[in-house]
């Protein structure tokens, strides 16, 4: 078994189990078009063209093809979104790829873009999507690269633009690349952004850019790795597809994991069936915690996802399950932490992140981020006030009103708050600060007093101070 | 007034023919600019307002939202140092603190030979290879202070440190502003066509065939 991660494809870890959108990360020259034809490349888009538009979206909505950007919304179903006869219709490709610990797009752009720009194609062909725009994360250069360069060999082949494969059906697909913005992820903030404005987010509703999207026009939105699995499933078909993982989340997954674990990597993953366990010690995956160490905790999902433990380790990588449990798989992005972790620092650092992120448009957000780093800070560096620990929770609450989605502490007895948290703002980012706030106060709250009752003394500047002891 | 080499505007030209509307080419066209000067100067964004019919401020107000744009001068290299949640694990803000002592600089800041900038990032997907740094947003995986320092090096000498790496990239890095070395072209007899929204308010022609049958 070679499992090493091949030196051009970095990061990417073979662990045989089913590939279907990373079998062709194995050669060096996976980016080109001749290695794409040569490997089943456009037999999808073939297929798809033998059939009606609409025969291409049932087949897509039967394969239950989960959103791999964050939500898990169902694509086939997001695609029946767009009104009946209003015209054009755009698609827009979401390749801005920034939620902390995610890793997966890049690859997927960098090593394979061919099959997402065949992917791109038969969702236009399916719904009638007349123009495509690729939006790739500013910072990702390589990936600008290699999608412009297998753009310029795609039309001159016939795979893109006039007359695709010699038949009635017609479609630019414009590459265009952002320029550092965390928050143009959000897809509305992402039209926005292709608009050539800000990038901060629509005002909902309507919920979904399928109706009201680009220019106005009806929308469709989808993430690189679920338009990377669009070829694979209409070449081999929906009941093939629902072969591999579970019944409500079927296929495979790429999951990133990173942090302290002695094979980090990311994995193609059957959704469902493998659980985290399986993941952090499993001989095919991360092959245990690095220097034989403990688990202290894991993120689930990305930056934006409440912090799981020890007792979660046997939870399947499924949506419900994960939910229920009070956090979410997000962007396959798993962060895993040993015992050496400082909570309170790891707390402040993805903290910092939403407050740097924070595009301003919502006050809570806007306000609420700024001032949960600043005392997360002043706590971290032995500044920290009595009353502090319930002052970010009541900030927290002010963003994301009511109990926020927590992890059960069987040891405290202290129940899971489901998923998704509340808002008072109009996108989930300010909500998102509150994840790591809330799960690491329920866990380590003694870590946190700690660090505020061994202040060295109190500075003048900062009385009156509540004394609570 | 101009400010787009004569170049630099064609291309400018044939990325606005890319949109249906040309205010979408902003953001392409101030890297454009960026590309051209190394950063955005005031008479890149009055061009550029030129050029998509909207005002200057316009230009200035979204590309002030962006990090990549800068609207002052920075060095030949850029060096973003990641610190978010998987690289701090790993040593990310360690690195960042030998970059600075190494460069004699700190977060935003620009040596005095003008050569090197320095920026403490949020997460650059590449968690699982942490901690890393890009140098003008190329990519250095599992660095450490030898790496960092051996980038440093090859770059004051003038050769290109990609080479060494094992990211799959080679090459040169460009200078600050130059990101994709390789444009996206459309020839024009290949393209589909683009037209602005209100004038193309049909159902694309290859949906006729949902309802073909049904006819027959």
């Amino acid at each position: 078994m070679n499992n090493s991660a091949p030196a051009f494809a970095a990061g990417y870890i073979n662990n045989d189990g089913p590939k279907l959108i990373t079998e062709r990360f194995q050669f060096e020259d996976s980016f080109t078009l001749e290695r794409f034809l040569n490997t089943g490349g456009y037999n999808g888009l073939r297929k798809a063209l033998e059939k009606k538009p609409s025969e291409v979206h049932d087949e897509v909505r039967e394969a239950v093809l989960l959103g791999r950007g964050g939500a898990g919304f169902p694509a086939g179903v997001k695609w029946g979104f767009c009104p009946e006869g209003v015209w054009p219709r755009y698609l827009v490709v979401n390749g801005d790829e920034s939620e902390p610990g995610t890793y997966k797009d890049r690859l997927l752009m960098e090593r394979d873009p061919h099959q997402l720009i065949e992917g791109c194609l038969i969702a236009c062909y399916a719904l009638g999507l007349s123009q495509c725009f690729l939006y790739v994360r500013g910072e990702m250069a390589l990936a600008q690269e290699r999608i412009a360069n297998a753009l310029n060999e795609a039309y001159e082949a016939g795979y893109v633009g006039r007359n695709i494969l010699g038949q009635d059906f017609s479609v630019d697909i414009v590459l265009h690349w952002g320029a550092g913005a965390y928050i143009v992820g959000e897809e509305t903030a992402l039209i926005e952004s292709l608009e050539g404005n800000r990038g901060m987010p629509r005002l909902k509703p309507p919920y979904f850019p399928a109706a009201i999207g680009l220019y106005g026009q009806p929308t469709i939105v989808n993430n690189v790795e679920t338009l990377s699995n669009i070829p694979w499933i209409i070449d081999n078909g929906a009941s093939a597809y629902k072969e591999m993982g579970s019944e409500t989340s079927p296929g495979t997954r790429l999951f990133a994991i990173s942090g302290h674990v002695n094979r980090p990597g990311v994995y193609e993953v059957e959704q469902g069936v493998t659980t985290f366990r399986d993941l952090f010690y499993g001989e095919n995956f991360c092959q245990g915690i690095r220097n034989g160490k403990e688990l202290k905790m894991f993120i689930p999902g990305g930056g934006s996802a409440p912090w799981f433990f020890e007792e979660h380790l046997d939870l399947p990588l499924e949506a419900r399950p994960i939910g229920d449990a009070g956090s979410m798989l997000g962007s396959g992005a798993i962060v895993v932490m040993d015992e050496t972790t400082d909570a309170v620092k790891a707390c402040l650092r993805v903290v910092r992140f939403f407050a740097r992120e924070s595009c301003g448009k919502c006050s809570p957000c806007r306000e609420g981020t700024t001032w949960e780093e600043k005392i997360l800070r002043r706590i971290y560096e032995g500044d920290g006030r009595p009353s502090d620990i319930e002052l970010l929770l009541d900030i927290g609450d002010n963003i994301s009103p009511g109990p926020y989605p927590v992890a059960a502490f069987s040891e405290q007895d202290l129940e899971a708050v489901p998923f998704p948290p509340r808002q008072t703002t109009i996108c989930p980012l300010g909500p998102s600060s509150v994840a790591p706030i809330t799960s690491a106060i329920r866990r380590f709250r003694t870590e946190f007093e700690t660090l505020i009752t061994q202040r060295d003394s109190i500075p003048v500047s900062a009385a009156p101070i509540e004394v609570e002891q | 007034m101009a400010y787009f080499t004569e170049e630099n505007l064609r291309r400018a030209h044939e990325i606005i023919d890319s949109y249906p509307r040309a205010k979408s080419a902003l953001i392409p066209l101030l890297h454009l600019a960026q590309e051209q000067n190394g950063w955005i100067t005031n008479e890149a964004m009055t061009h550029i307002a030129e050029l998509t019919d909207v005002t200057s401020a316009e230009v200035l107000g979204t590309g002030s939202f962006y990090e990549m744009f800068k609207f002052h001068p920075v060095g030949k290299y850029l060096i973003n140092v990641c610190t978010n949640i998987s690289c701090q694990l790993l040593g990310g803000e360690e690195l960042l603190h030998h970059a600075e002592a190494a460069l004699g600089i700190t977060d935003g800041e620009t040596t005095e030979d003008g050569l090197f900038t320095l920026e403490d990032v949020e997460c650059i997907a590449a968690c699982t290879e942490a901690p890393c740094f890009t140098v003008n947003y190329r990519y250095f995986h599992r660095a450490d202070e030898n790496i960092f320092d051996e980038v440093v090096a090859e770059l004051r000498s003038g050769r290109s440190p990609l080479d060494k790496g094992k990211q799959g990239d080679s090459g040169d890095i460009p200078s600050h502003g130059t990101l994709s070395r390789i444009q996206q072209h459309i020839p024009i007899d290949r393209k589909a066509g683009i037209t602005p929204p209100e004038d193309s308010k049909t159902a694309p022609v290859w949906m006729e065939k949902n309802t073909e049958e049904a006819k027959s």
